[in-house]
């Protein structure tokens, strides 16, 4: 019944709509505005993928207090993307190891791709989206 | 010197800058996702152990916990809260941030 609704220039299709994660959660505000964005896209129903490379890796970390620095600790928002059928997580290896960090220190399930793997998929989208 | 690091060491190079310039016996203190530098088993905590034998090299607790990763902090690192930032200030009759 709405599929036809709120679709400017007419296209009811669904894009590929890919999110790059590269900026730590706390030291810039990019992380918190990514997962902002995320969760519209989810909304409209489009087939959303996040990445997480350098830095970005750092947003999905296990364990995150902010009590002592007064910002509002939204890493269990990760763990609620799946509630919005945002389900498609990506993280790349190389910046993984480079920061001695493994798929047991992160907060969500996730697929950890290689260099080649990560570049393919970056590929495949319609739509990618800078953080 | 208190020499204080905010930026994470894979994105900016404030962190080698500071270590190349700092001269032995200074503090240096990591916050914000400058603390990312000092977390053991990552490509920066070898720069960081070098550092510890000719500086006194701090991070901020609330800053590495607020980033999970205050278990992972390198040997030789001290983590000190607000009030050790501020005797570090009281300390030092200068301090130098690369921002």
């Amino acid at each position: 019944m709405a599929e036809q609704q709120a679709t400017p220039g007419g296209g009811a299709k669904t894009k590929k709509f890919m999110f790059v994660n590269r900026k730590a959660p706390y030291g810039t505000i990019y992380a918190l505005e990514s997962l902002e964005v995320v969760l519209i896209a989810a909304t409209f129903d489009q087939d959303v993928s996040l990445v997480f490379i350098d830095d970005g890796v750092y947003e999905l970390t296990r364990g995150q207090q902010t009590k002592d620095i007064g910002i509002k600790n939204f890493s269990p928002s990760y763990r609620a993307l799946e509630g919005y059928d945002v389900e498609k997580l990506y993280v790349d290896r190389h910046s993984l190891e480079q920061r001695g960090l493994g798929e047991k220190d992160l907060l969500v399930p996730v697929k950890v791709l290689d260099t080649e793997a990560m570049a393919e998929l970056m590929e495949q989208q319609d739509v990618v989206l800078s953080f | 010197m208190l020499h204080i690091v905010n930026k994470s060491p894979f994105q900016s190079s404030a962190l080698e800058s500071c270590l190349r310039l700092a001269k032995d016996g200074s503090a240096l203190l990591l916050i914000e996702d400058g603390v990312y530098a000092a977390t053991a088993a990552s490509a920066t905590e070898a720069r960081i152990r070098q550092a510890c034998a000719r500086l006194k090299v701090y991070a901020l607790r609330p800053d590495m916990d607020a980033r999970g990763v205050a278990a992972k902090v390198a040997e030789g690192v001290t983590l000190i809260d607000y009030a050790g930032f501020v005797d570090l200030a009281a300390e030092h009759p200068t301090s130098q941030s690369w921002l």
